[in-house]
């Protein structure tokens, strides 16, 4: 076990600084921070549910070191926006019906943000590839399909379609 | 209304405000922001960090166990092994509030002497940090010294097999008789016999369990934990020796649950470590601990013989089902039931001979999962009509129409369903849907398949199941809502507000929903059985309704009107013959407090009670009542690589009525995605008890990459026992994918394979074998 050493994170706008050995991840050094919006599901990088943005990328937390991503803009769910201003993502996930348990709405939110970063005017197809490294047992996916598609459009500035 | 006057084609029903319409769901908003606190999200102050110590052999004898090294860690601050919890056992029984169990169902808390499956518990350990508890996890010596297993149930039931419970490793029996089935397939012109398996499956929620726990200053344990079931807190209490007051469940919004936190996952050891310590403890399974640490959907082996006439009528049917309970008993003699129950599906059977047994082995004990034993019988009974159907020469939507059980006639246990039976809506509807299929090309072949079936909502009527719900209104025209329900994802608490609003006229924003803590919200039952909004919706609407007939009364008084005069909806009350008379809510509400009239309720429902079925013929009720509907499914499979894509996925089903309609449509879309990995992709492999896949890299479920989306067509008609005439459809979404997915890959390449999965590696050696043979 490696000794402790202060390492300070951006995470959504703010910088933090916490002690931690170098084993530690960005998931468990987020979470000790109190982010505890970011889920943890697997801790092996198999089910996305502790995906976050790093410099606009989605990646899992889990497999990530929290030293290795100091001086990076990190940004969690909570850092698109809230209940009161929720970002077009957060909208339709909650108005469409694709949230259920929701543990895995904070990765796949993160995943979904990428997906349109990379492509305001994704086809299903892009969606489907994006999302596949998030795991969702409630859903069946089909109304987080509709919840990015509806997203996008908003955020292309075609407003709202429900 | 009566049965018979329901017509599949009625409108979607128009006279209501907010039941039946895609509201945003009140717990929504908060996931989505990343606000909605779970259960693994508390920290106290001092809190302490738990790991479990597991046997890494299935069937062993604990020769030593030395903890010393564990203890002497600096930051490791207490070790509990069974010595103990000397002469304490925990309850493995069914859930909830009967307040009775049977006998020989306990469970050792921690490993005394006896190792029965791979991941028994030996020990517990708490530390300061999560780095030193992990650290201590591999300072706990142990020795096991192996001793013959039993891997496999129809082993398990030989003379001289290793015995794992009881006296014959026999833990449930059940018989259904009714007619003559001997007779009745004797004198058949056709007899189709077959044998069905089906797997064990995980429940895979993406929360694995998790819990923290402390003693508060009265000695109460408090625990705050993912549960499906809050009521726990009684079994509990017994487990640890402390009264049933002195322990309380404060749950959270559930990770997910589709059974798997049915039972008590890691509540004991938490309660059992904060007692000895004095310090709140927190205890999260790694995925794996949540693969090894909870029980699995049970695998069944069934055999059909189904006797017919030449003009596909069903004369008679005998069905022996051995159903794997693995190392303890759990739930299994009640899933067993379930499965007995369903045995012959939604068709009519007048001559009926089941006999079913589930029987203990060394692997994973097996307990609740969606579906709960009617789903494995829906996965063999479909794939048989479409074997007989095809051995008659016949469609096989034809085949069934000719013996579809209709509304008002007995299932197998001879009880008339109160409710409509709208199989035959709900297959011409989902069948219609699925359109031509696509054309097949060289070496890839369309199927398509159907899939009917019979599933209950509620618990086993001799449970004797009741639901309390508290609705309160308050002075500025809000509405609370409290209830002990769990929200395991399906929106449970949001359609409790959705009904307390539609009865008192006022508006989603207006309401908000406290539940499952076991000390302060009215107890409301276990979040199982699709009895959720059956029960507790129940609930919810009475006491609602109590609350408004005070309010109209009074309102009725002040517009000079009779009550049946009076209308509520959108925040305004108004006379229904004059609607100028009206007045905000708010102001009506604010009369009735300056008066003291009550704006509260305490209501409890119940279900219908009735005693156990007939021991020997199975007949009697066993459940309140029953969801019919249909899957539809086209596939793709490769016959080069065995790979199978579903390209269309089409469910029908009558649930009554809606609450909140996109909140069905999601019950639906995920059962259909889970019912597709139990068809294609979930497989445990076990090796001598030892569970070899457990991660999501090996455990396959569907990503977003395999799902199609999902099409649902909704019936209502209005006939269930639920509120406002809705059934229930958290089971019932998932029992008849499988099936329609192995029918759909059978009829693609024109074998059946009678074992699910049906994995690419299956379907190669069964298109060998077929070639072989030509």
């Amino acid at each position: 076990m490696s000794s402790p050493k202060k390492i300070t994170l951006r995470i959504n706008g703010v910088n933090e600084t916490l002690e931690a050995p170098a084993h530690r991840t960005l998931l468990e050094a987020l979470r000790d921070l109190g982010h505890v919006e970011v889920k943890c599901g697997c801790e092996k990088g198999d089910c996305g549910a502790c995906a976050v943005s790093i410099d606009g990328v989605a990646v899992d937390s889990c497999l990530t070191l929290a030293w290795m991503v100091e001086g990076r803009e990190i940004t969690t769910v909570s850092g698109l926006g809230d209940i009161e201003n929720p970002h077009p993502l957060q909208k339709s996930f909650s108005d469409l019906g694709a949230i259920q348990c929701g543990y895995c709405t904070p990765g796949m939110i993160m995943a979904s943000k990428s997906v349109i970063d990379r492509n305001p005017n994704p086809t299903d197809d892009d969606i489907r590839v994006g999302l596949s490294g998030n795991l969702c047992r409630c859903t069946g996916y089909t109304k987080i399909f509709e919840a990015v598609q509806d997203a996008a459009s908003v955020m292309r500035g075609e407003g709202d379609k429900q | 209304m009566s049965q018979q006057n329901i017509s599949a084609d009625a409108q979607p029903n128009v006279k209501y405000n907010q039941v039946g319409k895609s509201l945003t769901r009140t717990d929504a908003p908060g996931k989505a922001a990343g606000r909605t606190p779970y259960a693994g999200d508390y920290v106290m102050p001092g809190m302490l960090h738990m790991r479990v110590v597991r046997a890494d052999i299935a069937s062993a004898k604990l020769t030593r166990l030395d903890v010393t090294k564990a203890r002497a860690l600096p930051g490791v601050v207490c070790i509990l092994t069974a010595d103990d919890v000397a002469g304490r056992e925990a309850a493995t029984d069914i859930p909830g509030q009967t307040g009775q169990k049977r006998m020989d169902t306990d469970q050792q808390i921690l490993v005394h002497e006896r190792v029965k499956y791979y991941g028994e518990p030996i020990a517990l350990i708490a530390a300061e940090s999560r780095d030193v508890a992990n650290a201590a996890l591999e300072l706990v010596e142990f020795d096991l010294e192996p001793i013959p297993g039993v891997y496999d149930p129809e082993e398990a039931m030989k003379p001289g097999s290793p015995i794992v419970q009881g006296i014959d490793n026999i833990v449930a029996e059940h018989k259904i008789r009714k007619g003559d089935p001997e007779k009745a397939l004797a004198e058949a012109d056709l007899v189709i016999e077959n044998t069905f398996h089906t797997p064990f499956q995980e429940h895979a929620f993406l929360e694995p369990e998790v819990g923290l726990a402390w003693t508060d200053e009265n000695e109460v344990v408090n625990i705050r934990v993912s549960t499906q079931v809050i009521e726990h807190f009684r079994a509990i209490a017994d487990a640890i020796g402390v009264p049933h007051n002195k322990v309380r469940i404060r749950g959270a919004l559930v990770g997910g649950g589709f059974g798997g936190k049915e039972d008590v996952t890691v509540e004991i050891y938490l309660a059992l470590m904060a007692k000895a310590t004095g310090r709140p403890v927190r205890l999260e399974y790694t995925r794996e601990d949540s693969f090894v640490g909870h029980g699995k959907r049970h695998p069944f082996k069934l055999t059909y013989k189904t006797g017919v006439t030449r003009d596909g009528r069903i004369t008679g049917m005998d069905v022996y089902i051995l159903a794997d309970s693995g190392a303890y008993v759990f739930l299994s003699p009640y899933v067993l039931l379930y499965g007995a129950v369903a045995a012959p599906g939604p068709y009519k059977v007048e001559n009926l001979n089941v006999y079913a047994q589930a029987v203990a082995t060394n692997n994973m004990f097996t307990s609740a999962f969606r579906g709960f034993g009617g789903m494995q019988a829906c996965a063999a009974y479909e794939q048989q009509m479409d074997e007989v159907a095809k051995a008659l020469d016949m469609d096989p939507i034809e085949f069934r129409r000719r013996n579809y059980l209709k509304t008002g006639e007995a299932i197998s246990t001879g009880f008339v369903p109160p409710s409509a039976i709208w199989t035959e809506e709900c297959v011409d509807k989902a069948w219609a849907a699925l359109g031509e299929p696509t054309v097949s090309s060289d070496h890839i072949k369309i199927g398509q398949g159907i899939a009917a079936y019979q599933q209950s909502y509620g618990r086993l009527t001799f449970l004797h199941d009741t639901s309390e719900c508290w609705v309160g209104v308050e002075m500025d025209g809000t509405v609370i809502v409290r209830s002990g329900v769990t929200d395991i994802g399906a929106g449970q608490i949001s359609a409790l507000g959705q009904i307390a609003v539609e009865v008192l006229g006022v508006t989603l924003e207006n309401v908000v929903i406290y539940n499952s803590d076991s000390a302060v919200t009215p107890l409301a039952g276990t979040t199982t059985a699709t009895r959720a909004l059956y029960m507790t919706g129940n609930a919810a609407k009475m006491a609602a309704e109590a609350v408004r007939e005070r309010l109209s009364e009074r309102a009725a008084r002040e517009f000079d009107v009779q009550v049946d005069q009076i209308h509520m909806a959108f925040n305004v009350v108004s006379v229904i013959d004059n609607p100028d008379k009206s007045m905000a809510f708010v102001d009506l509400v604010k009369i009735c407090a300056s008066e003291g009239i009550h704006r509260s309720e305490l209501s409890m429902f119940r279900a219908p009670f009735s005693d156990y079925l007939n021991p020997e013929t199975g007949q009697g009720q066993a459940h309140p009542d029953y969801v019919y509907g249909a899957q539809a499914i086209e596939v793709a499979v490769d016959t080069d690589t065995g790979e199978v894509e579903v390209l269309k996925s089409i469910a029908a089903h009558d649930i009554g009525q809606c609450i909140n309609k996109a909140a069905v449509e999601g019950q639906i879309e995920g059962g259909t995605q889970n019912g597709q990995g139990y068809a294609l992709s979930e497989e445990m492999l076990y090796e001598e008890g030892k569970l070899v896949t457990p991660s999501f890299s090996e455990y396959l479920m569907p990503t977003s990459m395999d799902m199609p989306k999902v099409q649902t067509i909704l019936l209502e008609s209005r006939s269930g026992l639920g509120p406002f005439g809705s059934k229930g459809i958290g089971e019932p979404a998932l029992t008849p994918v499988a099936p329609a997915i192995a029918n759909a890959v059978a009829n693609a390449i024109g074998v059946r394979i009678f074992e699910l999965p049906i994995t690419p590696e299956r379907i190669i050696k069964a298109l060998k074998e077929k070639q072989a043979a030509n």
